[in-house]
């Protein structure tokens, strides 16, 4: 919303600067974004009349212009093409700063000779005097321009551009504005005196209305002006129309826009002698129904609009634009005049379904008092008689179907109090509420009044809307600053399951980036296409939820997995730099749940590629391989106090017979494994990437146990080395549980992995340190003899296995 | 033989003295002092001897023992410290030369600056919630009085799941404020409460715009909670996290679910409140919207507004990592470029 600060001025008394005024709009809840200032720097600049031209002597496309300039005539060179006789124009003296046509600086204005006749000032263009960047033609400013007045009292202006929150509509208009202003600085409102001459014959005789539905339509107001003349407007109404930036048309229009602005009601002006019937019914359009809008557009129209219809048809959409076939053009001589409520949800959808949106819709939208069409119909009709002539019928139409009783609200000094801790007295209260324009009163309780809103705000319904209206005022920098004191509420126990999970997710980032892993975060939101390049057979896993009003194709489907995510990050850095890249996000995945909300599931995901260090003087340039992602998971569930089994896993992401279910207590809590080769091809990936997936709640549910302390051994353990021959199928896992299987087994390592030359065809080795122990006694080294011996034996009938000589 | 143990000195010490290593060293205590030496003999044989003779003899070669271990023990000293000077001479190394690499992981800037509001609000007593993203139209608008077609609906571009139709339209939720509602169903007074989570828009990304953002949402009701007690949460929050000398700025703003409502802005850290691009020339970056809970919200909770009243607030976290890093453009955080990445 821009506002004029010489428009605010005709209803409120501001001495305030411009800058200090918009701190307090804005302090108050009325933002002001922008403050533009036009002609603070016009010095030397008066308003002209051209009252000769003549050609110049020496150049065919120059004039020679004398101006009036009330005390004194001067003649100077111009060539604008639009200059004529009789103009007011913007007169620069030599000595004025301007804007340099051509180059757009600010130059001053020197005395100068053009093809030899001295020319001392010039006739400005709106670009010479900043105020666009029009420079094809001089400024015309209205035939009623004071002749020799300064240019900045006449022209020079301030606007505020100001950000209207959507309860506030009131505020969408120059009287609300003012209102605020008013209180703010606890200074007088004038609003207009409203009085008109009317016919005898009653307005009831021309035109009948009729609401279908009242809950569209809670008032519907009209007058009736018959003998106007269709002009265009005089200079200040197209003025004040500009500094809103809304284009002049003629005086009818303008005149119904000018009180929308001044009043923020919506109206409409008809061409009465096009309405069919002589009569106006307000109802949803027929399906299929079609009118012509006032922008020269056919609309085809749906019941979930509302429309103004004559007899025969639709002749306006209600509340967001006219129809063109009953349009006020320079012809028309009676003038129907609305202005109504209409429901805010009606004009929203009728906007939507449209796609269009008006000054008009933009205020009704925002729902309106429908005790506010009244006074600006009556400003509208008076000027209109001012400005267009004509004679207005008895009386105005008024159907009200929707008035309400006004309800009061009781307001007390401990109210304000208890939601604002600010201490103001009763009498205080009343004041504020009274400049504000509600109708205050003493109630049965002396320390209670009662409050009715006025016909313009839509806002007001409880106690705490008055609480802010009374310290918004008083301004929210007197709000005093201070602590909760009310007592804690009750913490949660460190066992709980919440607190725990968010324990876990805090010491698996932790433990992660000590592992080296850069965290990242990617989008909820992916693509069809990247969930399914997951799958070497480019199939889904899980039909992931789609939005239903997707912005791009990139951002279509709620992620059911953190792989894609990770993996484009991945690549993207890649081609960046070529290192060693190790990458972990724990969030939320999003698995669908029929018509419920989808179940919010949070996992960890982490990726790593690349060599295994960075590249230095002390080597280490091996790629980093399956067992570098498996010692991460291993260190990382060591961290947390679990260890895992590794089973063969089947995910088609990862390549067959490199990945592993990571299982704890039978139960499979992720994955860890080399990433499918075509995978990585689809999302153009360079180097072997190895994956680890773990799924957080089932992880939590093995931590969630309270850690019990284990004695530390009392006895010394014995220490055995064994390097067995055995097939190559055989799992190293199958070879370790048999082992584990005996009694005082402590603790086993593979130290040694061996395939090769001196190893049978088909056979592999391993080289494993066993630690004994007893928690009982000190263990003597025949007891581990004959442990081992059956250890071996039981290898051998199981696994085959043979002691390597 | 007082004579030759005479000569036995003087030849042990001369020899120690030419002695400059340690191997040397051990066979001159061989000759001199071990079980073969003469010196050893000498005493062995000092029984043989007539009593005064013996006297002398034994005092004299002791006396010689002792010169000769003593001076053993200082050359052991002396030659060890050479040996240690030189190998440590040896084994001097280029300490300029680059250590061997570790790998280094960092956290997202987001989380760690959620982290920090986060352990800001709970020292001040406040417990910690999350919800989910995808909610129920009835917990991200008509619970907080924003019915289907109320206009501050356009202050939220939303990303529906289900077509907008009614309550039960599912949405990815376009604020944290939800949490309020929920967390009402579950808790009775006093609550106090942070719900940090993602939020989403229906909004092209720009220098300042993100589809996805996360925000903190924070919510203190029971009875006689004040707008004061408010700002004095977010004067304090705000002097933990931007210091001191920072201004704030609270002022009246509009939230269908909060009222009185508030903004909070912070001086701009670019132009000192004079005014500037990075605060629209105003000065001031705002920073959070807050206000006293709407008493319709608080009824939806289950909660008596004309016993209990309460605060709300909402504050995005990458506008707040942005202000305090000097980042110029949204989009750096989840583009996870690791030359951005690695900066925090």
């Amino acid at each position: 919303m821009k506002a004029s600060l010489k428009w605010l001025k005709d209803y409120s008394d501001i001495k305030l600067a411009p800058k200090e005024l918009a701190r307090k709009l804005t302090m108050a809840g009325v933002e002001v974004k922008d403050l533009q200032i036009t002609g603070s720097t016009w010095n030397n600049i008066v308003v002209g009349k051209v009252i000769a031209l003549n050609p110049h002597p020496n150049a065919d496309r120059l004039k020679l212009a004398t101006v009036n300039l009330g005390p004194q005539q001067i003649t100077v060179v111009c060539g604008a093409p639009n200059i004529s006789h009789g103009q007011k124009v913007p007169f620069a003296s030599v000595g004025a700063q301007l804007i340099d046509g051509h180059t757009g600086k600010p130059i001053l204005l020197k005395p100068a000779e053009i093809r030899g006749v001295l020319s001392e000032g010039m006739v400005c263009s709106e670009k010479e005097l900043g105020i666009s960047d029009s420079h094809e033609g001089i400024m015309v400013l209205p035939p009623e321009a004071p002749l020799g007045m300064p240019l900045r009292d006449y022209l020079g202006d301030v606007i505020f551009d100001l950000d209207i929150t959507p309860n506030r509509p009131d505020c969408l208009s120059i009287i609300g504005i003012a209102r605020e202003i008013a209180s703010l600085t606890e200074q007088p409102l004038h609003l207009p005196e409203l009085g008109y001459e009317e016919t005898e014959a009653l307005i009831d005789s021309f035109v009948k209305v009729d609401i279908i539905d009242p809950s569209l339509c809670s008032r519907y107001c009209a007058s009736l002006i018959m003998g106007v003349r269709v002009t265009s407007s005089p200079g200040w109404l197209q003025q004040r129309l500009s500094s809103y930036g809304m284009r002049p048309i003629n005086n009818v229009v303008d005149v119904t826009n000018y009180v929308m602005l001044e009043y923020g009601q919506p109206l409409h002006a008809f061409d009465y002698h096009k309405l069919e019937g002589k009569q106006i019914i307000v109802r949803r359009a027929k399906n299929g129904e079609t009118i012509t809008t006032l922008d020269g557009i056919e609309r085809v129209l749906s019941p979930d609009t509302l429309v103004i219809a004559d007899k025969e048809k639709a002749v306006a959409i209600a509340g967001i634009m006219g129809g063109s076939d009953t349009e006020v053009a320079d012809k028309t001589t009676s003038i129907l005049l609305e202005s109504a409520n209409f429901n805010q949800a009606i004009i929203r959808q009728g906007c939507r379904c449209l796609n269009l949106q008006s000054e008009a819709s933009i205020r009704f939208d925002k729902g309106l008092n429908p005790d506010l069409p009244l006074l600006p119909l009556k400003r509208a009709t008076q000027l209109l008689l001012e400005l267009a002539g004509g004679k207005a019928a008895r009386g105005i139409v008024d159907v009200y179907p929707g008035k309400l009783e006004p309800k009061g609200i009781l307001l007390s000094a401990e109210e304000v109090e208890r939601l604002s801790g600010l201490k103001v007295p009763l009498a205080k209260i009343f004041k504020v509420l009274k400049s504000l324009g509600f109708e205050c009163q003493h109630a049965d309780s002396a320390s209670q009044i009662l409050v009715v809103t006025s016909y313009w705000r839509s806002d007001i319904r409880c106690t705490a809307d008055l609480v802010e209206e009374v310290v918004r005022i008083i301004g929210y920098d007197k709000v005093p600053v201070t602590r909760l004191s009310s007592p804690l509420p009750k913490q949660e126990p460190r066992l709980s399951l919440r607190a725990q999970r968010s324990n876990l997710k805090q010491r698996l980032r932790n433990i992660l980036t000590g592992c080296g892993f850069q965290e990242i975060l990617t989008y909820s939101l992916t693509s069809l296409e990247r969930l399914q390049k997951l799958s070497p057979k480019f199939e889904l896993k899980i039909p992931p939820l789609r939005i239903a009003n997707p912005m791009t194709k990139e951002q279509e489907y709620l992620r059911t997995t953190l792989c894609p995510g990770l993996l484009t990050t991945l690549a993207h850095n890649q081609r960046i730099e070529e290192k060693s890249i190790r990458l972990f996000e724990i969030g939320k995945i999003f698995l669908p749940q029929g018509n419920e909300l989808p179940q919010e599931k949070e996992m960890l995901c982490a990726a790593l590629s690349g060599p295994k260090a960075e590249l230095s003087w002390h080597g280490n340039k091996e790629k980093l391989n399956f067992f570098d992602a498996k010692g991460v998971v291993e260190n990382l569930l060591n961290q947390l106090g679990l260890e895992a089994t590794f089973g063969v896993s089947d995910d088609e992401s990862l390549s067959p017979r490199r990945a592993a279910n990571i299982i704890i207590d039978s139960d499979k809590v992720g994955i860890v494994g080399n990433l499918h080769p075509r995978v990585a091809q689809a999302f153009e990936l360079s180097d072997a990437v190895y994956l680890i997936e773990m799924d957080i709640d089932r992880l939590l549910s093995k931590t969630i146990k309270v850690k019990q302390y284990q004695p530390i051994p009392r006895f010394p353990s014995i220490t055995r080395d064994i390097a067995l021959v055995i097939d190559k199928q055989v799992s190293y896992q199958q070879v370790e549980d048999v082992i584990r299987s005996f009694p005082l087994v402590k603790k086993v390592t593979l130290f040694d992995f061996y395939r090769g030359e001196q190893i049978p065809e088909g056979k592999k080795s391993f080289a494993i340190r066993i630690v004994y122990q007893s928690p009982e006694h000190t263990l003597t080294d025949e007891e581990v003899d004959i442990i081992q011996k059956q250890m071996l034996d039981r290898l051998h009938q199981e696994l085959g296995a043979t002691l390597r000589s | 033989m007082l004579k030759q143990l005479k000569e036995l000195r003087r030849e042990a010490l001369s020899e120690l003295n030419q002695v400059n290593e340690l191997r040397e060293l051990n066979s001159w205590r061989v000759h001199h002092l071990g079980k073969k030496s003469k010196l050893t003999q000498i005493l062995r044989s000092l029984a043989t001897l007539p009593l005064e003779e013996r006297k002398k003899v034994g005092a004299q070669a002791n006396e010689i023992k002792r010169a000769l271990e003593s001076g053993l023990v200082e050359k052991k000293k002396f030659l060890e410290e050479i040996h240690l000077a030189t190998s440590l001479e040896r084994e001097g190394l280029d300490v300029t030369l680059p250590g061997r690499p570790v790998p280094i992981g960092r956290l997202h800037p987001i989380p760690q600056v959620l982290e920090e509001i986060c352990d800001v609000f709970k020292n001040m007593g406040f417990q910690v919630f999350e919800g989910p993203d995808v909610e129920w139209d009835y917990y991200n608008f008509e619970a907080l009085n924003i019915p289907q077609w109320h206009p501050a609906r356009d202050m939220f571009a939303t990303l529906w799941v289900d077509p907008e139709m009614d309550k039960e339209s599912r949405l990815l939720r376009t604020h944290t404020s939800p949490m309020q509602i929920r967390l009402m169903e579950k808790k009775r007074p006093p609550i106090r409460a942070i719900m940090p989570g993602r939020v989403y828009r229906y909004e092209a990304t720009d220098v300042t715009h993100e589809s996805m953002l996360y925000q903190v949402e924070g919510l203190a009701i029971d009875k006689d909670i004040t707008l004061a007690d408010l700002k004095g949460t977010l004067f304090e929050f705000s002097r933990c996290l931007f210091g001191e000398e920072r201004k704030v700025r609270f002022r009246c703003d509009y939230f269908p679910f909060v009222e009185p409502g508030v903004e909070v802005a912070i001086e701009c850290s670019a132009c000192h409140g004079t005014g500037c691009r990075l605060c629209g020339y105003s000065g001031w970056i705002e920073i959070l919207g807050a206000g006293m809970t709407h008493p319709d919200v608080l009824k939806r909770g289950d909660i008596d507004p004309e016993i209990y009243s309460g605060f709300a607030f909402g504050m995005g976290v990458e506008r707040i990592a942005m202000l305090r890093y000097g980042i110029d453009d949204i989009r750096l955080f989840y583009r996870n470029d690791l030359r951005f990445l690695k900066q925090f």
